[in-house]
């Protein structure tokens, strides 16, 4: 009995001693993929030169699919006790990452001076999504805008100048009708213009709105303002690009397959976000070009796309080295070199004064394009129960492009739908 | 003697041990524990999950969107079963017979079932696609206009009803080819002798001789129809305007996407009490009527 009791308690020393020598401080994130390219390459690579300059830590990254998966198992795996300290997931979770009460603010994780000016070096139309009642919850990591993909040499069979992309609605509606060309009995062969509308369509319908000068949601996530008759007037032009002015097929465009559309020449122009960049200009045979979306009442795109997020639950110790990874995967030099592999945009203005990012954009203007538009961008639409409330939305914004319903009354039901839900968070 | 059969019992009971607990583990206690949710609220961080009664339910009877997948369910079931089954047999019959490349013709037809799911939605998304699609240069050949197969709520469902027959006749043909095989063909032979006609022969006797298979093809196709999501992923994510949403979708959509989990219970009980009927009404007409060897 002594003997068992003497080990055990050998044990116990041996075992304290070991994890008082080791630092070794071990991370699980998990990130998810939206866009083409190697994107799993690239961040394993990003990984191992972080460990190489930090021995103490070690990051595993966890590919778990595209960003309603990644929240998926990321939530499955703190619900099941596993350790996750840090994930990248969509920027529009935030309110949801609260209400589970998952996620610890930034504000609380940084110490020193340097931290919070580190803190203040995002560009601030990326920190919308990420700031709650002050606090900043999120860091921008693979962001991204809705931009205009042109086709050039389609511009100059039409007559049009290629240079001066259209820069507002009745611009657009007057390009895209002479983009539009029709064979000997009467059927389309080429579209003016392209706005997709299955998978994201409230994203689409945000940029409209913007454009309009109003946005869809309060910043607190409580409110929201689909039937606002700017709003109103917004859908009424998307609809009417196919069902008055014919420059747009009818009916849902298909997100996935609308790249492949613009790259084969049935459309003219087409609105896409930036992450298409690198594939575009890899497969394009003809001359394009990426312009900012155009303006009604102003220029406007809502931003996309993912942040960091460092979990509750993790250790003091934990949290502390996922905030040093966090901040080595978003100094100037990393977040220009994630630029230019993927699209995306670079997070940070002085990412784009490193010599790599700024040779890139002085050899290839379209990649500036999505930063320059950051100026008019406004935040992603993310309010409590994100997901419900924006499907609602997506199902008015469709059954309106197919004809099954008015604008106005549309918007009037997802507004009374969200309204309900919402109710619970006031 | 006693003895003997206690032990006996004891022995059986230790067989079949381990087969009930994973029977229960992973088939009973998950149903009852998704009904016990059903009843409570969903719990998010620092709110539990409390008792609501038939709340959940309420809210799933004033549910459009549940009314509207549960509708297509039934068109994309009642559009896809008997289509794949019938052309299954005819396959079948077809592959059956005396015809030269017949292993070609078998892996021709085979092929839609080995392939997975996405990879079938991606290839047909892009059959769909106005302007460049498959489907698009073939009707513009005959001078017809292009047509947004998946973007109009009058085409998606039939669209998606026919990629999965395409998918699922396959699979089928090849239980009824087992089948056909293991006719004797003394029947045939006697058949003949008799007089009786290709389709009389085929009525009578063949016929009756692959009900058992068709009721176990039936069982599965009812089953499939109910859980085939996959495509929705990749083709409409249920759009427009859910035209082509399905039940199991919705269930996917409101426990993870909404992460309502205690609401997406209840349309499982919901999915459960569906095919629970059909399953019964299944046994109970086609038993009677079907003649085992």
């Amino acid at each position: 009995m002594r003997l068992i009791a003497t080990a055990v308690v050998f044990c116990l020393l041996l075992m304290t001693s070991t994890s008082a020598l080791a630092q070794n401080v071990n991370l699980t994130m998990y990130y998810p993929v939206a866009v083409g390219g190697p994107i799993t390459k690239i961040i394993d690579e990003m990984i191992a030169d972080f460990q190489k300059d930090n021995p103490g830590i070690t990051v595993q990254a966890v590919y778990a699919g595209n960003y309603d998966d990644t929240r998926t198992k990321a939530l499955a795996a703190l619900n099941a006790g596993e350790p996750v300290q840090l994930s990248v997931l969509f920027s529009i979770d935030v309110f949801d990452l609260m209400d589970q009460d998952v996620i610890v603010p930034f504000d609380d994780l940084v110490a020193t001076d340097e931290e919070r000016e580190w803190l203040r070096s995002f560009y601030p139309a990326l920190m919308q999504n990420s700031t709650v009642d002050g606090k900043v919850y999120g860091i921008p990591f693979q962001r991204s805008t809705i931009v205009m993909y042109y086709n050039k040499d389609a511009f100059r069979d039409a007559g049009l100048d290629p240079e001066s992309p259209p820069a507002t609605w009745d611009e657009m509606v007057q390009a895209s009708k002479k983009l539009t060309k029709r064979d000997a009995s009467g059927n389309v062969t080429q579209w003016g213009v392209h706005v997709p509308s299955s998978g994201y369509p409230y994203w689409m319908f945000q940029a409209f709105a913007m454009q309009n000068n109003q946005v869809l949601m309060s910043g607190d996530g409580t409110e929201v303002y689909f039937d606002h008759p700017a709003v109103v007037e917004s859908l009424e032009f998307w609809r009417d690009l196919s069902h008055a002015h014919d420059v747009m097929p009818r009916g849902v465009i298909d997100w996935g397959t609308l790249r492949q559309k613009f790259l084969e020449g049935s459309t003219a122009m087409m609105w896409h976000t930036t992450g298409n960049l690198t594939p575009v200009r890899n497969e394009a045979r003809f001359d394009f070009g990426v312009a900012m979306l155009p303006a009604k009442q102003r220029r406007g795109s809502p931003t996309g796309g993912g942040n960091f997020y460092v979990f509750k639950n993790a250790s003091a110790e934990e949290q502390k080295a996922a905030l040093q990874f966090i901040r080595w995967m978003t100094s100037p030099e990393r977040a220009a070199d994630w630029s230019i592999a993927t699209g995306y945009v670079g997070v940070r203005q002085d990412a784009y004064a490193t010599p790599a990012l700024s040779e890139y954009v002085e050899g290839f203007s379209a990649a500036a394009v999505a930063r320059d538009q950051l100026e008019y961008a406004t935040a992603e639409f993310s309010t409590f129960e994100t997901a419900r409330v924006k499907k609602f939305l997506d199902d008015a914004i469709q059954s309106v492009l197919t004809g099954q319903a008015q604008p106005a009354q549309a918007l009037q039901g997802a507004q009374a739908a969200a309204e309900r839900v919402l109710r619970a968070y006031k | 003697m006693t003895v003997v059969r206690v032990s006996n019992q004891v022995y059986g009971w230790l067989l079949f041990f381990p087969a009930a607990v994973m029977f229960f583990l992973f088939t009973h206690y998950p149903i009852l524990a998704t009904l016990k949710a059903s009843f409570f609220s969903t719990p998010r961080g620092a709110r539990p999950a409390r008792f609501v009664g038939l709340e959940n339910y309420r809210v799933m009877f004033d549910d459009p969107v549940f009314w509207k997948v549960l509708g297509n369910n039934f068109i994309f079931a009642a559009g896809t079963i008997p289509l794949s089954i019938g052309l299954a047999l005819l396959m079948a019959v077809w592959v059956n017979g005396k015809l030269s490349g017949r292993s070609i013709v078998r892996t021709a037809y085979f092929t839609p079932t080995v392939l997975p799911m996405i990879a079938v939605a991606n290839i047909w998304l892009f059959f769909y696609t106005p302007q460049i699609g498959l489907l698009d240069g073939l009707t513009g050949l005959l001078g017809f206009p292009s047509r947004n197969w998946l973007g109009e709520p009058s085409t998606v469902m039939s669209c998606l009803i026919v990629m999965t027959i395409w998918k699922e006749a396959g699979f089928f043909m090849i239980f009824y080819l087992a089948a056909l095989q293991s006719i004797s063909p003394e029947l045939q032979d006697a058949g003949r002798i008799e007089g009786a006609g290709r389709w009389y022969f085929f009525r009578r006797v063949t016929w009756p001789l692959l009900m058992p298979t068709t009721v176990f093809i039936l069982f599965n196709a009812v089953i499939n129809a109910f859980k085939l999501v996959d495509h929705l992923f990749i083709m409409t994510k249920g759009g427009p305007n859910n035209a082509s949403s399905l039940l199991l979708y919705y269930i996917y959509e409101v426990a993870f996407s909404f992460w309502d989990t205690a609401y997406a219970s209840t349309l499982t009980m919901a999915l459960l009490a569906v095919l629970a009927v059909l399953a019964l009404s299944q046994f109970v007409y086609l038993e009677r009527r079907t003649h085992y060897q």
